[in-house]
């Protein structure tokens, strides 16, 4: 008998320490959710808030990892951006978790399902952040797209299915346009591992239209899920005709995870052609921007006017990512983090006002909120300042960074119409204020006096005005992590 | 002791309890704030106590690193330009608080709405970090735009929503031009910086200076307000709750005033001059358009308000003037303006609450049945229109001889904006005080204890200052001149700039 040796790559599940978690803690939630049909919901949810914490402990503890800056066959990197990344992601799953629990339990939708779709949807997320190979890119993409499809019709609300149908035709869409794209980049550099990419195309001399046809149809699929203007048609329909609360985890969720993705593939891979793919990512920031704030005005509904205004912020972490550089990465990261931070809470205020299921979401019923709930009032008050960027809140902080990252790399005049548009989104933003204000409430309809989903939401509010008067707290995390390794 | 930081952070310490303590009476609520404010004056005399009025140049200075990556430091310190500001901030906090004692409505949150606004407006005037400066001058947006919505007249949300829009886009070019600052700071020595002291000394090319020059104007030109971006101005005013009222023009719009001294002049000298003829022009059209406009307003409030875009209109035809009379004037008359039109916004706050109407062809007669009341409003009228002896008389003479010095046909046309100033105030006192008592208006209550306790120490003040200018104008002047100076001399101490004729306004490019 000859021994025979095997050659295979050795094989470190660390860096994807968190994603086994998640997804052990999915299967627990969803097998006990299926054998003991009579499960308390509250032990369900113990247990996804438990995988959520145990990924957390396990991301954390990838902050200092010592061995290969990319495992598993260069398929998952093993860096700080993605540990951060992951840890924003992983708070709002915590977040997702516990405005389900609560909104389906007022909905009397109840379904065990829930726990293992967002945990699931969670791990691609995660997963994502991660990614160094354009293939976990697409699968993670999958992962988490798929759930969310599921998830945005959980409710039996006919607006819900829509919104469902609607998210699963454009995402696919969207799905095939990415798929598309990394078909042209094996074509033109014969790999879809990230740092292969790097090195083929900086080796490259003659007309690179393949690659840049491959930058285009990435580029698309991306901004269909950051949701950047032209892409954007689907994000208010399915916000608004989703359950609140996986509106407020999606709202969060898919654009920190999808432009975490971003930034590892233009950063990265698509290194070599920054010059060419900068203005078309500053065009599009200024495009969303604009278009985000101005359509946001027109809006009666406030899910429909959040999704505009989910749309402009995804414009300004666009301004700081077309700084291509290192300021860049960490104006875009804290942006997010402000971002996930005030969209959270101001669904979570949404979810509150509308009582049980969608029945309060026009502007209109916030009329006189301040007389109602004084304390909901005000922590929409603070959210809504966040977003258009008035210290002391996140909000500023995070508009100041990316603003600065852009001028610096130059782009001055991208940064003008930011800043233009954030008057304008302003105007949207008061007018809530107006009508929690200054104007009497039509009708004594209590809002919802849960006190545990007022904690809940506290949260959110906290660490906006943490990260409001005391960013470094974070700045010196983000900027350690604003280093890609490939 | 940390004189600064105390007096800008004490009235934020009532916010909280304010807003926390939901069971808190009304009484409670009110007197809490009053004592705050009455504390945090306190506290700023011991800054003027502390203060040296021989030194021209930042003094009591407090720092701290708050954000390292961003280079963001809470960097505070005083001159003669800001040492009145605040305590002028400082002084007529009590006085709006304690006119504000018949508000019923949401008292908590009004309350700490006026707190959280004076520390951001204290802040302001103290702030020597750009970024902390632009941080502070955006916290005062959302306070003041509740107090202008939520317990104004009938149009108020009308009023709060364009003071607010008008507000937030002069920002947004002043947040621009902070950032392409700190962007081009890198070759400093201390490297990339917002320390306003370290920018003076940075080497702009002239273009880019222009440029720099017009977002920072703009900015400041809104909140001044500068003809003609004032149309906000009649409407927060007129609309906005008395001590709201008050404070907006005695302290807000000298936040804009103060920026042009403050950044404006002394980070773009060349381009100060460059545009000096342009906004004295502006200046005085706003001297005249707002005394013209003064005159046919039938409501009285808004009659104010428009005399205050007039009024503006010299401190900034001084401050432009750059020299040493005219800049020391502005200043001066930034304190006053900030007494008599707060004290003339008080009064008529007083007299609407009692006739309910703002109307004065509704009026007449109130010398009759509320003497003191009319006494008080003349003396203030007078103030307000520059009588020797009285407050204003000082800093407009002064202002008039700066720009005298520079431009005759300008000064002799802003000195016409005294003859209409005599006009229309002392018309509006006439329609208000004399002619046949209305039957509606015959028997309202002369001023009570409370509104005596509260306009008192303000008419003393328009005297002390009439009588006395030295007290403040010894403090005001060596930094003015140090402004004024450093203009004329055109640059920045050290190291001045290439001069670059290519139009591309912002130099190098990606």
């Amino acid at each position: 008998m000859i021994a025979q040796t095997l050659s295979h790559p050795r094989l470190v599940f660390a860096p994807i320490g968190p994603e086994l978690v998640l997804v052990s803690a999915g299967v627990i939630a969803l097998l006990g959710g299926a054998v003991l049909r009579r499960i308390d919901h509250r032990a369900l949810l113990s247990i996804s808030l438990a995988g959520v914490v145990g990924a957390a402990i396990v991301a954390v503890a990838l902050w200092n990892w010592g061995g290969a800056s990319t495992v598993l066959g260069g398929m998952v990197a093993a860096d700080r951006f993605a540990v951060v990344a992951r840890l924003i992601l992983l708070g709002v799953a915590a977040m997702g978790l516990v405005y389900g629990f609560h909104y389906f339990r007022r909905s009397g939708e109840e379904r065990a399902e829930l726990y293992p779709l967002l945990l699931f949807a969670t791990a691609g997320m995660t997963l994502i952040t991660a990614a160094a190979d354009l293939i976990v890119v697409f699968l993670a993409l999958e992962i988490l797209s798929l759930s969310l499809y599921v998830l945005t019709g959980f409710s039996r609300r006919l607006a819900s299915a829509e919104a469902s149908m609607k998210y699963f035709l454009l995402g696919a869409f969207s799905s095939a346009f990415f798929l598309y794209g990394i078909a042209m980049v094996y074509g033109a550099t014969g790999s879809t591992r990230l740092s292969s990419i790097a090195h083929a195309l900086a080796g490259q001399t003659g007309s690179q239209g393949l690659a840049l046809a491959a930058v285009a149809l990435l580029a698309v699929g991306f901004g269909f899920k950051v949701a950047a203007v032209p892409f954007h048609m689907w994000t208010p329909d399915v916000y608004q005709g989703a359950p609140t609360a996986v509106t407020a985890f999606m709202s969060a969720g898919t654009k920190v995870a999808a432009f975490a993705a971003f930034v590892r593939v233009f950063a990265v891979a698509f290194q070599p052609l920054t010059w060419d793919w900068t203005p078309i990512v500053w065009t599009i920031a200024g495009v969303t921007v604009v278009v985000g704030s101005v359509l946001a005005i027109a809006q009666s509904d406030v899910k429909r006017m959040l999704a505009y205004s989910s749309i402009a912020h995804a414009g300004f972490v666009l301004v700081g990512l077309s700084a291509a550089n290192q300021e860049g990465i960490g104006a875009a990261l804290f942006y997010l983090l402000a971002y996930a931070t005030m969209i959270l809470g101001a669904f979570g205020v949404v979810m509150l006002v509308s009582i049980r299921g969608e029945h309060r979401t026009s502007l209109a019923s916030y009329a006189g909120l301040y007389r109602r709930s004084p304390f909901l009032a005000g922590l929409m008050t603070l959210f809504l300042l966040s977003m258009a960027g008035i210290p002391p809140t996140a909000g500023f902080i995070a508009k100041v960074n990316v603003f600065r990252a852009a001028i610096d790399a130059g782009h001055w005049p991208v940064a003008l119409v930011g800043v233009l548009a954030s008057v304008a989104a302003a105007f949207f933003y008061i007018r809530v204020m107006v009508l929690m204000y200054m104007q009497e409430p039509p009708d004594e309809l209590e809002p919802d006096r849960s006190l545990a989903m007022r904690l809940a939401i506290a949260v959110p509010a906290l660490l906006t005005l943490v990260l409001g008067l005391f960013p470094g707290l974070v700045l010196g995390f983000l900027d350690k992590a604003s280093v890609l390794r490939w | 002791m940390k004189w600064l930081t105390l007096t800008t952070f004490l009235p934020l310490v009532g916010v909280p309890v304010l807003l926390a303590w939901r069971g808190m009476r009304d009484d409670l609520a009110r007197a809490f704030a009053l004592l705050v404010s009455v504390i945090t004056f306190i506290v700023s005399l011991g800054m003027l106590g502390r203060f040296d009025g021989a030194l021209s140049g930042f003094q009591m200075i407090e720092q701290a690193t708050w954000v390292r990556s961003l280079h963001l430091r809470y960097l505070v310190g005083v001159d003669g330009v800001s040492l009145f500001m605040v305590l002028l901030t400082t002084f007529l906090m009590p006085i709006a608080i304690l006119a504000s004692w018949k508000i019923e409505k949401n008292v908590r949150l009004y309350m700490a709405a006026f707190l959280f606004l004076e520390t951001g407006m204290i802040g302001t005037f103290l702030a020597l970090d750009l970024l902390l400066f632009f941080l502070f001058f955006e916290a005062i947006l959302f306070p003041m735009y509740l107090i202008i919505g939520a317990w104004g007249g009938e149009r108020r949300v009308y009023a709060a929503v364009k003071f607010f829009l008008f507000t937030m886009l002069g920002s947004a070019f002043l947040l621009v031009a902070i950032l392409v600052l700190y962007s081009k700071s890198g070759t400093l020595p201390g490297g990339p910086t917002f320390d306003v002291r370290e920018l003076a000394h940075l080497s702009l090319s002239t273009t880019a200076a222009r440029w720099l020059f017009l977002a920072f104007f703009v900015a400041f030109a809104v909140k001044v307000p500068l003809f003609p971006l004032h149309t906000w101005l009649p409407d927060a005013h007129t609309e906005a709750p008395t001590a709201g009222s008050v404070i907006l023009a005695a302290v807000l719009l000298k936040i804009g005033a103060y920026g042009l001294i403050r950044f404006n002049l002394t980070l773009f000298p060349e381009a100060s001059r460059h545009f000096a003829g342009f906004v004295q022009v502006l200046a005085v059209i706003g001297i005249v358009y707002g005394a013209v406009v003064a005159l046919i307003q039938t409501d009285v409030k808004r009659l104010v308000a428009y005399s205050s875009v007039s009024h503006l209109g010299f401190v900034v035809l001084g401050v432009f003037a750059f020299t040493q009379q005219g800049m020391t004037g502005g200043v001066l008359q930034m304190v006053n303006h900030g007494l008599s039109t707060g004290a003339l916004f008080l009064l008529v706050g007083m007299v609407y609450e009692r006739t309910h109407t703002r109307d004065l062809s509704e009026m007449g007669g109130l010398g009759r049945t509320m003497p003191w009341f009319s006494g008080i409003f003349l003396f203030v009228t007078l103030s307000s229109l520059g009588l020797p002896g009285l407050n204003n008389f000082v800093g407009e003479f002064l202002v008039i001889l700066g720009t005298f010095a520079r431009n005759r046909a300008l000064g002799a046309i802003a000195a016409s904006g005294v003859v209409l100033a005599a006009i229309y105030l002392l018309w509006a006192y006439q329609r208000m005080a004399h002619g046949p008592v209305r039957e509606a208006h015959a028997r309202h209550a002369d001023l009570s204890v409370r509104e005596f306790a509260l306009i008192t120490p303000v008419l003393a003040m328009i005297l002390v200052i009439g009588l006395y200018p030295r007290l403040l104008l010894d403090r005001i002047d060596p930094s003015a001149t140090r402004v004024a100076r450093q203009v004329q001399a055109g640059q920045p101490p050290a190291g001045q700039a290439a001069v670059s004729s290519v139009p591309a306004p912002f130099g190098e490019g990606p």
